[in-house]
Formats: C-alpha cells, sequence, structure tokens
C-alpha cells in the first residue's frame, strides 16, 4: 500500500522460496473447496429453499385438497403415496437449475479459470462437482420426500385412506423420488458442462423433461408408446408411484437408466472440458 | 522459469499467436508489450495451460502446466479482472482457491493483508471497484507463495497510488527471485517497472531485449531547427552528411550532427537561427513504430499525404 517494499511471503519467509508440499493436489482438496463454493453464493440457498417448499408445500396442498373432497368414489384407484409426493415433480425443476448453476456459474463468471489453473485435471473437477453436488442434492431430496410423505399421510385422515412407509412399495416410492431427484440433478450437470451456458443448460434441461414428453406423445401410438418410457420425467413417475404401468421400466431399472443419463452426460461433458479452451 | 517454443494458437482463420518463442527468466520483470490484440492474453492463457496451443510448447519450471503437482505453489496469476462470482466475498473467493492446493487458511489472511482488502474481505466482490477487484486477483496471484507470476495488465482501473503500489509489487517479487511476467500495451508503464521485454505484434514476436536497449536502440535523436535561411543551412548540412527532413510547419529536423555542431555551422555559414532543439523520440514512440505493421486496430487520424512528409518520430 506504500512506497515501503511489499512483503508477499508467508511471515519469516526467507527469501529463498518454501518448498511446495509432496505429493500431488488431490480430489480432498477439490471436494473441500466444491463445497466452500457451493455454499458461499446465495443462489445455492434459494434454490434448494424452493426445493424445500415445493416439494413439501405443495405435497400438502394436493393431500389436504384431496382429503377436504373426499367422497367414496375417490378411492378407486387411489395412490396416497404419490399424492404425498407430487411436489417432487416441480422439485426437479429447481434441484436441475441448481446442477447446472454448479457449473455454468464458473463459465457466466470467467471463475472457471481460477479453478482450472488451480486443478488443471479438469475431468477431476467436474467429480468433485458432482460428489459435493450430489450429496447435498440427494441429502435435501430425501429430507423433503420423507417429510412430504409423513406429512401428506397425516393429512389424509379418515375416511381417506393413508399408507404407511411399511405399506407394499411405500418406502421405495418416498426414497426413490429422492434418488430421482438427485439422479436428475447429475443429469443437469453434465448438461451444464456441456453446455456451458446458464441459460442454455437450463433450457435443454426443461426441453427434455417437458417438451420432449409433448413431442413423443404427438408421435404416432406405436412409435411414440415405446419412446415415451425412455423419457426421464416417465422414469421419475413410475419412481413415485405404487403401481407401474405395463409399458414403463420397473423402478428400479428405471432408475438405473437414469443414472445411465447422467453418466453420459457428464462424460460428455468432461471429454469436451479437456478439449475446449477454458 | 516460462519457456514458450513455437507456440501457435488459431481461432477459425484467424491467427492469434504465430510461432511465439520466448523466455521469462527468473529474478527479473518481464514486460509483455503489444498493441491491443495482439495476443498477449491468449499467450498468457496458454502458458496456464487454459487455452491449448495448436502448435508449439509452453513450459513453466520445466513442465507443462498441466503436469504441475501443486499448480498454485508454483503458479500465481492475475488473467482478467472481476473472473469472480459477484456473489462470493473476497475472502470465500480465496479460500476455495486455497482448499485446493492445501493452502492454510491464515494464507488467505496474509494475502487479503497484503494487498489491503482485510477490512472488506467479508463483502460480496459484485459491490467492489474495479480497483478492488484488481487488487483481489492480485492476492489470488500470490495466495500459494510461488516462484512464477503472471500479471495480464494488473494496473487497469487501479489510481495512481494504487499504480504505484503495483510496480513495487512487481520489483519486490522480483527481488525475491520470482519469474515476473507482467503484460501491458502502455511503453511508458513497462519502462518503470520492466527489466526485460517481449513484444510482439499480431501475434509475432517483434523483440525480446533489456528494456535499456530498447530505450537506447530506438530513442532516435534528432535536432529540429528554425532558421530565415533554412536552405542554405540544408545545403551546408548534407554537404557534411546529415540526414535532413524538412517538416510541413518549416522547421528541419536534422540527424546525425548534434546541436552544438548544427551551431557553429550556421555561425560559418552564417545565418541566424530561430531554433536549436535537441528531441528525442518519446519511449512510446518509440513502442509505437517497433509496432506500427502490427497494429490490428488503426485509428489513422493523419491523411497519408501528411504522414508520408513527416519524417519517423
Amino acid at each position: 500500500m506504500s512506497e515501503v517494499e511489499v512483503r508477499t511471503g508467508a511471515p519469516g519467509a526467507a527469501p529463498s522460496r518454501p518448498a511446495s508440499p509432496s505429493g500431488h493436489y488431490a480430489m480432498r482438496g477439490l471436494v473441500a473447496s466444491e463445497w466452500t463454493k457451493l455454499r458461499t453464493v446465495r443462489s445455492t440457498m434459494w434454490t434448494l429453499a424452493i426445493t424445500v417448499l415445493l416439494g413439501i408445500g405443495l405435497g400438502a396442498l394436493a393431500t389436504a385438497e384431496t382429503r377436504a373432497h373426499w367422497t367414496a368414489s375417490n378411492q378407486v384407484g387411489f395412490d396416497a403415496t404419490r399424492t404425498s409426493l407430487i411436489g417432487v415433480f416441480f422439485g426437479q425443476f429447481s434441484i436441475g437449475v441448481l446442477g447446472v448453476l454448479v457449473m455454468s456459474a464458473e463459465y457466466g463468471t470467467g471463475t472457471i479459470r481460477a479453478t482450472f489453473a488451480a486443478a488443471p485435471r479438469r475431468p477431476r473437477v467436474l467429480l468433485a462437482k458432482a460428489a459435493v453436488f450430489g450429496a447435498v442434492a440427494l441429502a435435501v431430496s430425501e429430507v423433503v420426500a420423507f417429510v412430504a410423505y409423513f406429512l401428506g399421510q397425516s393429512l389424509l385422515s379418515a375416511p381417506a385412506i393413508h399408507t404407511t412407509i411399511g405399506s407394499p412399495g411405500a418406502l421405495r416410492a418416498v426414497a426413490g423420488s429422492g434418488l430421482y431427484l438427485c439422479a436428475l440433478g447429475l443429469f443437469a450437470l453434465g448438461l451444464a458442462a456441456i453446455i456451458r451456458h446458464t441459460a442454455g443448460a437450463i433450457s435443454a434441461f426443461i426441453g427434455i423433461l417437458l417438451v420432449l414428453p409433448i413431442i413423443v406423445s404427438a408421435l404416432p401410438s406405436s412409435i411414440g408408446i415405446d419412446i415415451e418410457r425412455f423419457l426421464p420425467a416417465h422414469i421419475g413417475q413410475s419412481m413415485v408411484s405404487l403401481h407401474t404401468g405395463v409399458r414403463s421400466f420397473a423402478p428400479w431399472p428405471g432408475f438405473l437408466l437414469l443414472c445411465g443419463y447422467a453418466l453420459a452426460a457428464l462424460v460428455a461433458g468432461a471429454a469436451l472440458l479437456v478439449r475446449r479452451d477454458a | 522459469m516460462i519457456e514458450g517454443r513455437g507456440l501457435t494458437k488459431r481461432y477459425g482463420s484467424k491467427v492469434a499467436v504465430h510461432q511465439l518463442t520466448f523466455d521469462v527468466r527468473p529474478g527479473v520483470v518481464t514486460g509483455f508489450l503489444g498493441p491491443n490484440g495482439s495476443g498477449k492474453s491468449t499467450t498468457m492463457r496458454m502458458v496456464m495451460g487454459l487455452d491449448a496451443p495448436d502448435e508449439g510448447r509452453v513450459t513453466v519450471n520445466g513442465r507443462p502446466y498441466h503436469d504441475l503437482p501443486w499448480p498454485l505453489h508454483e503458479v500465481g496469476a492475475l488473467l482478467e479482472a472481476r473472473a469472480i462470482h459477484p456473489g462470493r466475498s473476497a475472502r470465500a473467493h480465496l479460500w476455495m482457491l486455497a482448499q485446493t492446493n492445501g493452502i492454510a487458511r491464515r494464507r488467505v489472511d496474509e494475502v487479503l493483508e497484503i494487498v489491503g482488502l482485510t477490512s472488506v474481505a467479508g463483502q460480496r466482490v459484485g459491490k467492489y471497484s474495479l480497483g478492488m477487484g484488481q487488487r483481489l486477483g492480485i492476492a489470488a496471484a500470490l495466495l500459494g507463495d510461488p516462484g512464477v507470476l503472471l500479471f495480464d495488465e494488473p494496473v487497469n482501473g487501479l489510481d495512481p497510488d494504487g499504480i504505484r503500489w503495483v510496480r513495487n509489487l512487481l520489483k519486490g517479487l522480483a527481488r525475491e527471485g520470482r519469474t515476473v511476467f507482467v503484460s501491458s500495451h502502455l511503453m511508458s508503464e513497462m519502462a518503470l517497472t520492466a527489466d526485460e521485454v517481449v513484444i510482439i505484434g499480431k501475434g509475432r514476436l517483434i523483440a525480446q531485449v533489456s528494456t535499456e536497449e530498447l530505450i537506447s536502440q530506438s530513442s532516435q535523436r534528432f535536432v529540429r531547427v528554425r532558421s530565415p535561411g533554412i536552405a542554405a543551412l540544408r545545403d551546408a548540412l548534407e554537404r557534411d552528411g546529415a540526414t535532413t527532413v524538412s517538416e510541413d510547419d518549416g522547421s528541419l529536423s536534422v540527424r546525425g550532427p548534434d546541436a552544438t555542431a548544427i551551431g557553429e555551422l550556421a555561425a560559418r555559414i552564417p545565418v541566424t537561427l530561430h531554433e536549436l532543439s535537441p528531441q528525442s523520440a518519446s519511449l512510446e514512440e518509440a513502442f509505437m513504430e517497433l509496432t506500427e505493421d502490427s497494429v490490428e486496430y488503426h485509428g489513422d487520424v493523419t491523411p497519408p499525404a501528411a504522414r508520408a512528409g513527416s519524417g519517423g518520430g
């Protein structure tokens, strides 16, 4: 700040500079760094708060509404588990947006160059992002799913029917909806690594979730029905439902397929991160 | 030590950097000079492993950047100001970088202190002025206490006090035995800071020389003479082997003899002198001359005829 000599080294450091630590920068540091990044921007808090609010609030709203207008005819084909988990459908957008931002915000702000200068092995950076975001997304989604479920079932008081977590398929549907959100978020992260722009990646993500089903449903039904079950949104429907449609994938094979999509997007993203200039 | 060998980078059909070979040695400040758009930033990004060269290679301490085991402990860089998430605080930004390379938390506070941002370290970076952003970028470069430092236009946006601070910082870093590579489009700034300069234009190396050498080589000394008997004086000077150029304003630019010799010659003729003033081209002009053919975007205000008539400078 002044004319006097500016000291730059560690205190007490001789003009000869200290040696670097042994070994190599490692995943542990990258994961810690990604955790710091995630918790030090407001968008994380906002997207997660919206996920919680929509996931729990809309489930509660839907179940309370169902109970208020309950008639005996409702009972036919009523899926109490699924009704309480309706908020998951909305939560997938906010989780997806956070997944996109984890990557695209670095490109948007230019932070990516500092990140890659600190850790030039780029696929490791993406892996650290996937690990940290995946863990956070899973934790939040599972909390949302379980709270929404128990809240919803308690609102579905008699004469309405409700399920318990011990009911066949209920635990799978509740835990599965959290897993579904997490895998979908990782898919969004992979999309962002490929596309790099926030708006573009969010558009692609929403397009795949919302627009693709519309396009498929416009196809001749002989083709459309075979394609439909491969769509992420359709997989999600079967994961949160107690009963799976005959043409859908069973919940777990569907989930594996969704994980495959996420992995494919992340691997493609990693390959492009290496190939392209930062 | 930074060694670039035959670096070439193309963006589509446009060649940003062409066959660039240069060395940046430890212990001195090496300036990286060139007009805007001459490929300085591209070259620095290639050093940092951010852009991949199409041809050639560049190493830092003998290794490609990608292979450095602890990059921040070896290289620090300020590549562009404000390439920082505006919603994050300065401290969080530095801390997340420190964590990648196993740097202790107290080092974050140290570099904040060095650049004078301690009191605002908790504020969101989006609220920072350009100069504060620049200081944060410098703090990030110093984080790993690296032996090699790159600064791309570090004085941009700084007030005179800040500029002086950066100058002292760069010199101090070099004095500690570090390799310091600083880009600028201002020759005058480099003359005050750099011991050596790498000059490029249109992505090609024009010269790598010591600053002193550049100054002595390129400062074209001449003497401006005004006289009512200018024609006679010119003839006499040319007979003695001087080079003269008649300027539009009626003066005569004389290269060769110094002012004393011209004055004595004038007395012998005799002619009256109205002006006899030694001129030397400024460093800025010398730099402009060197890079004249390689400026990417000309903003020419002089009509071609006038340019042809004027003698150098």
